[in-house]
């Protein structure tokens, strides 16, 4: 076994998902703890100028399987691709996003490696040269931490949630061509819906406007639709409102939902119920605008506003418009 | 068509947890069957309405469980293997993907596998999709549509990623996990409670799946749990004062000025 962290740094359609970044800045300082370095691997279709932006971000080296059979993610084929990897440079520590793609592949490629997989982690540090995890379990009402004791020590990392470096613009890394393994593709993805309309995904959002049943309807998502595009924000949503049949299923956030961890997190017409908090309370700042002064949210909210949401977020987004034009 | 759901009992999602020595506190906790595990289980049930044929519980978990199992049973579902010795629990996701493999191994032939999405206690999204790798089947995980075509031995699902969803297909036998939306679970009929403790309900150990102890449970697993801590605490909440338009205005210049998030 090694002293390096490997890092998969997913993408798709050439563009790196920032959960990426995130590890890399986090795999070296578990790398120099161990002694080893940070690297990285990409896999798809495609991928000419990546491995740059990954070096820029302290990858040391970077294996890349760039195969048209991996345009599109395939859970077999991405999970033989790294297993095959992982058995040639036997890494001490293997990181996946805990994204769609990352919470799809790592459980398969565990199993096939024969290891332990520490999900949906929110902190990793090195202690007595072993990797410890930090996840939240019972939907964050509690945390555990967690040793592997099988090699690679592997982790999700829940995107979000650790901090990236500034980027080195100078640095670079050596770039290592690996096969694809391909035999085995029994699922196939054979297309991609109701991608590129726009909308910002609540799970890779940076602020999240939510509604609740407060909004009374499917018109009612309306201001708080506005008040998203004037911030450049993703539209959130209790379940209340999903099961009611006003915005789907996508945008609910929770414990049924998405868990999300934004920079802020704007409240409309939510009570706050522990299946809502959940999925929002690890949120960096959060709003809530409730008529309610007794509402639950109110206790976990750095700011409240206690009034009817039509009138407070329409006048909320006039003043962001002010604030942010200056 | 035959289907096997895996069925896990978690704590009520309204359960408050409490952390005390580095342990959750089990008193006073209600169990329910995981709510993705009912819409796995509505969709073997559906897909049994339409082409025929057994759906099969595999439940690994304490003797507690049985309860929450009868009513998977009473919501329609054939028979019950439980895997309730006590070498099986405690297990990480790898040990019990491993023991649920064993014992699926042992129940002839099937067409499909249903697990949840994920298990709202451990929260690891992880058992279903080991458990196709280890049996060697292909998998789609987090679907929120399914059309099979029982004679082409085949399905085509949706599953979400960000921003859209993956159309995936693939041949059967495979593991499908469930997310919300897949269907509406329906309640078990009163005739349905009444059926259920008369199906068959079998409680399987070590020797029934062919495992040794040390390959299964806490002995078996590749994680260690090291501490359980409370989360940590946000600071108390704060009313901004003021007329709604006022306090609004407000908001806005402390996410600037003072929270500094815009
Ligand atoms: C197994 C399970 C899983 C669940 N998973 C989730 C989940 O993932 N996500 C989730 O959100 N919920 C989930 N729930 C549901 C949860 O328990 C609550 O029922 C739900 O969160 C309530 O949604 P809400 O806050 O929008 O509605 P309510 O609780 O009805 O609250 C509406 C709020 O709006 C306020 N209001 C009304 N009108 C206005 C107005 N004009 N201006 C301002 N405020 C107004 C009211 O004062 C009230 O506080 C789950 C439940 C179960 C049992
Ligand atoms: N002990 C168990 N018994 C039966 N099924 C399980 C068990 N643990 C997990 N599963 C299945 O695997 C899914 C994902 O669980 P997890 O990986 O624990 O989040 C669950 O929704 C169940 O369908």
């Amino acid at each position: 076994m090694g002293n390096n962290v490997l890092v998969f740094a997913e993408q798709r359609d050439g563009i790196l998902k920032k959960v990426a970044y995130e590890m890399l800045t986090a795999g070296a300082k578990l790398a120099a703890d161990l002694g080893g370095s940070v690297e990285a691997v990409l896999v798809g279709s495609g991928l000419d100028g990546l491995p740059d932006m990954l070096a820029q971000y302290g990858a040391t080296k970077v294996y890349v399987a760039d195969d048209p059979a991996l345009g599109l993610y395939s859970s077999e084929a991405y999970t033989d691709t790294l297993a095959a990897l992982a058995g040639q440079v036997e890494p001490a520590v293997l990181l996946v996003g805990a994204t769609a793609m990352g919470r799809d592949l790592a459980p398969r490629l565990a199993a096939c490696l024969g290891v332990g997989l520490a999900s949906d982690c929110t902190a990793l540090e090195i202690d007595g040269g072993q990797l410890l995890a930090t996840r939240p379990i019972f939907a964050g009402k509690a945390l555990a931490q967690i040793k592997l004791n099988s090699n690679p020590q592997m982790a999700t990392v829940r995107p979000n949630v650790l901090a990236v470096q500034e980027p080195d613009p100078g640095a670079s890394a050596t770039v290592e061509p690996i096969g694809a393994v391909t035999a085995q593709m029994r699922a196939r993805v054979v297309e991609i819906a109701g991608a590129g309309e726009g909308e910002i995904d609540v799970a890779e959002a940076d602020i999240i406007v939510s509604g609740g049943r407060g909004v009374g309807g499917p018109d009612g998502f309306e201001p708080i639709r506005h008040l998203a595009k004037t911030l450049g924000a993703a539209v959130g949503a209790s379940r209340a409102a999903v099961d009611a049949g006003w915005i789907e299923h996508a945008h609910q956030v929770g414990q049924t939902g998405k868990t999300v961890t934004p920079n802020l997190y704007i409240a409309c017409g939510i009570s706050g119920a522990i299946q809502h908090l959940a999925g929002m309370k690890t949120s960096k700042v959060i709003v809530a605008v409730n008529k309610d002064p007794e509402a639950p949210i109110f206790k976990l909210a750095n700011y409240g506003i206690v009034g009817d949401l039509f009138q407070v977020v329409p006048a909320m987004e006039e003043e962001f418009k002010k604030v942010l034009a200056e | 068509m035959n289907s096997i759901v895996c069925l896990k009992e978690v704590p009520d999602t309204e359960a408050r947890i409490e952390v005390r020595d580095g342990k959750v506190v089990e008193e006073g906790i209600q169990y329910v069957v995981n709510p993705y595990d009912e819409f796995a289980l509505e969709e073997a049930l559906k897909w049994q309405e339409q082409n025929g044929g057994k759906v099969t519980l595999v439940s690994l978990g304490p003797e507690r469980a049985r309860e929450s199992i009868l009513k998977g049973l009473a919501m329609g579902a054939d028979e019950v293997y439980h895997l309730s010795a006590e070498a099986f629990q405690n297990g990480d996701s790898y040990a019990t993907a491993k023991a649920l493999a064993a014992a699926i191994s042992k129940l002839g032939e099937y067409d499909a596998i249903f697990c949840g999405r994920q298990a709202v206690d451990d929260d690891n999204a992880a058992v279903g999709i080991m458990l196709a790798e280890i049996l060697d089947l292909p998998h789609v995980s987090v679907v929120s549509r399914l059309e099979i075509d029982i004679d082409a031995k085949s399905a085509k699902a949706r599953r979400d990623i960000e921003g859209g969803q993956e159309v995936v297909e693939l041949p059967l036998p495979a593991v499908i996990t469930a997310q919300k939306g897949l269907n509406e679970p329906r309640y078990p009929s009163f005739r349905g409670i009444r059926q259920a403790r008369q199906k068959p309900f079998v409680q399987w150990g070590l020797e029934d799946v062919g495992l040794a102890a040390d390959e299964v449970g806490a002995a078996g697993s590749k994680l260690e749990i090291v501490a359980v801590l409370p989360p940590p605490e946000r600071p108390a909440g704060r009313i901004i004062e003021g007329e709604p338009d006022e306090a609004a205005r407000k908001v806005v210049h402390l996410l600037r000025d003072e929270a500094k998030v815009i």
